[in-house]
């Protein structure tokens, strides 16, 4: 095992995948020489040459453009977009191209394509590199949506990410890039938990919180706050978006009866949304409460110095806990 | 090689600039640019140029009938640009892979589509209209000017696989206007790929006139890309061939992109959806009728005396055999079954989609017996 933070795990994850198959190849603005803008590419030019490690013009459409135009012959693509809000303009050759060519050919053109996309707020960026746009591609049949927590986490599930012969939209958590863990950077790749399994990141009885990405972290800390006052918090990190686990998830349910979900996207129509409809249809007669979300406002993603009033942290997540419990409570609920 | 690059207006002005080695009436004209590019095409091959033209003219009028029969939902025809697709494509060796858009009827003839597959797609049957490997051939593309990006990259991949291929891309002069075509340019040019551009200017990207899109030659951007780039008369099948033999010439050798701009005209409707008689005139239509590419050919051919009446005739047989041909695989068709709704959105199994599969079968499952 060797302690990584979550960005050198996934540079460490890139390295292996380029050695593992000669048809993996990196594109991306600032990939190359800078070893991208948050160095998670750090060295691989080096190693690997600029046939594999393109650093590419600053044009997003263009970058996945030419990736699917690289998966037609064969190649593996790892794409990185450089900050969630520049995802846009390249949102058309994902959701026209990246998502469909499989089903309009009859599963005769792959697109194994990753990309990566550093996401989410909470490290007081400027304007849109702070952004959650997980739910457009969840929404988007052909795509898996990855979104990761821990370093180990982040060097399995992106070598899973790009031998994965469909196309993955892989979420980084910015906030976390420089969280360290304990990685095993020996374990093949066949002994690991499949990319689309969820994670019970810790055990509880009396509600379960449902969540991904550097909310994982924050669920973390209120499960912590909740044990002070004898609330068992079950927490579960989705990892996989699209598909959702939801075996994992209602085993957990049907355990405890009660449900929060929380992510940092807003709320209509969000992933959230989709959970608890979900666990509602699958496991209704277990709920003892209805579930509630915690989420960013349906705002634009606010300036940093409001950014605070607009992520769910620990105590939004131990309201929406007391809310689940029917317990009193002084922020809102049932006397609200 | 650049292209002049006088700013145009008119459709007149703008033919006018283009190169040729057809006149309109089919003499044969010189043109020190490009008659090294067909030099050895002789008048049997000419014959075969004109016989796919007219085939493809048979095929595009058998798809219209088709739509306005009810067995299409909808046809993109080509008429009038048969010169530029089957001039273009014959010169492509068997290795070089195409991304066209949706009006390439043309192009996936020239690359041995069989009768079935100039209908699959249009009919609402599958979601691209033959196999990409058989013809190497890139699905149809509906979004305009997607394709060329995908060109770019997959020719990125040729370079680095150091195989002797190029890839080609065609789209129209509406599609100039789109980031992705521009984005494409910037890829090709950067990474020197063998890609060839053939932007087919047919004058209308449905109502908008070309002078919308571009108060400036088309092949005149090429240029400032660092992709030089040749502009010629897109109904004149020999130029069309030497332009693209020159473009493919230049991309094999390793010296990166090449662009043509052939300068021809929509016939018919955008698609059977459009009404032409809503934006254009009669008079437009007459002046692009006196340079019908198949006329010209044989105009050429005729005046040579290399082709008897006989030949022809032959020609219009294997155009209606084609179409019947065609009518038979349309009309034959069998729709798959309802959970194929479901085959194909992922290679890999996805939990969420069999879930909502077995239950769509489970209610599927509810109407059994039933008559």
């Amino acid at each position: 095992m060797t302690e990584l933070t979550l960005g050198k795990a996934l540079g460490a994850g890139l390295r292996r995948a380029l050695r593992d198959d000669d048809k993996v190849v990196l594109l991306g603005e600032d990939i190359g020489r800078l070893g991208g803008v948050f160095r998670i590419t750090d060295g691989l030019l080096d190693e690997f040459g600029p046939t594999r490690v393109i650093d590419t013009p600053l044009a997003e459409s263009g970058i996945v453009g030419t990736a699917v135009g690289l998966a037609f012959r064969g190649y593996r693509p790892g794409v990185e977009i450089q900050f969630d809000g520049f995802v846009y303009p390249a949102f058309d050759q994902i959701v026209s191209q990246v998502a469909k060519l499989h089903y309009r050919t009859q599963g005769r053109v792959k697109m194994p394509i990753t990309i990566r996309i550093p996401w989410a707020g909470g490290i007081g960026a400027a304007e849109h590199h702070s952004e959650s746009p997980e739910a457009y591609f969840v929404h988007t049949a052909g795509l898996r949506v990855i979104a990761v927590s821990s370093p180990e986490d982040a060097y399995r599930s992106l070598r899973q990410a790009i031998a994965c012969d469909d196309p993955v939209i892989f979420f980084e958590p910015k906030r976390l890039y420089h969280h360290k863990g304990e990685v095993d950077l020996g374990a093949p790749l066949a002994d690991a938990p499949p990319m689309g399994l969820a994670r019970v990141v810790r055990e509880g009885s009396d509600a379960t919180v449902l969540t991904y990405g550097a909310m994982v972290t924050t669920a973390l800390q209120a499960a912590e706050a909740a044990e002070d006052e004898d609330i068992s918090l079950e927490v579960i990190d989705l990892r996989s978006l699209s598909p959702v686990d939801y075996g994992t998830v209602a085993a957990s349910v049907r355990k405890t009866g009660r449900v929060v979900v929380a992510h940092e996207a807003s709320r209509e129509a969000g992933v959230a949304a989709e959970v608890i409809a979900s666990v509602t249809e699958l496991c209704f007669e277990y709920l003892e409460s209805a579930p509630v979300r915690v989420t960013g406002h349906d705002v634009p993603y606010p300036p940093a110095k409001l950014e605070k009033y607009h992520l769910p942290d620990l105590d939004r997540i131990l309201d929406a806990v007391d809310r689940v419990l029917d317990r009193p409570h002084s922020v809102s609920g049932a006397d609200a | 090689m650049s292209p002049q690059i006088t700013p145009i207006a008119d459709t007149a002005q703008d033919l006018e600039l283009s190169e040729r080695i057809l006149a309109p009436d089919g003499t044969r004209l010189s043109n020190p640019r490009l008659d090294g590019y067909v030099a050895d095409v002789d008048a049997s091959v000419l014959r075969s140029l004109l016989r796919d033209m007219v085939i493809l003219r048979r095929i595009d009028a058998e798809g219209v009938a088709l739509q306005r029969q009810g067995q299409l939902g909808l046809w993109a025809p080509c008429q009038g640009q048969e010169a530029t697709q089957i001039g273009t494509a014959r010169a492509l060796a068997p290795q070089d892979y195409i991304f066209p858009s949706y009006r390439e009827t043309g192009v996936i003839y020239a690359r041995g589509a069989q009768p079935a597959d100039y209908v699959r797609m249009w009919r609402g049957e599958e979601g691209a209209a033959y196999d990409p490997a058989a013809l190497r051939v890139a699905p149809l593309q509906i979004i305009i000017g997607a394709q060329t990006l995908h060109a770019v990259g997959y020719a990125i991949g040729i370079k680095h696989d150091g195989a002797d291929e190029v890839a080609v891309t065609y789209f129209g002069d509406g599609a100039t206007s789109q980031g992705d075509v521009n984005e494409a340019m910037i890829f090709a040019s950067s990474y020197q790929a063998p890609v060839v551009f053939v932007c087919q200017n047919n004058h209308w990207a449905i109502s908008e006139p070309v002078a919308v899109q571009s108060q400036f030659p088309i092949a005149g951007r090429a240029p400032g890309f660092g992709i030089p780039s040749l502009r010629v008369d897109g109904n004149d099948v020999l130029a069309c061939m030497a332009a693209m033999r020159w473009a493919l010439e230049h991309a094999r050798a390793g010296r990166g992109p090449a662009y043509i701009e052939a300068v021809t005209y929509r016939m018919g409707p955008h698609t059977t959806a459009d009404d032409p008689t809503r934006y254009r005139t009669e008079a437009e239509l007459e002046a692009w009728r006196s340079r019908d590419p198949i006329a010209r050919l044989e105009a050429h051919l005729r005046a040579a005396g290399e082709l008897t009446d006989e030949q022809a005739a032959e020609h219009r047989q294997a155009a209606d055999a084609l179409a019947a041909q065609m009518r038979a695989a349309c009309l034959g068709m069998v729709t798959r079954p309802p959970l194929a709704v479901f085959d194909g959105v992922y290679a890999e199994p996805h939990t969420g989609l069999q879930r909502q599969r077995d239950e769509y079968a489970a209610y599927l499952a509810t109407f059994e017996g039933e008559a």
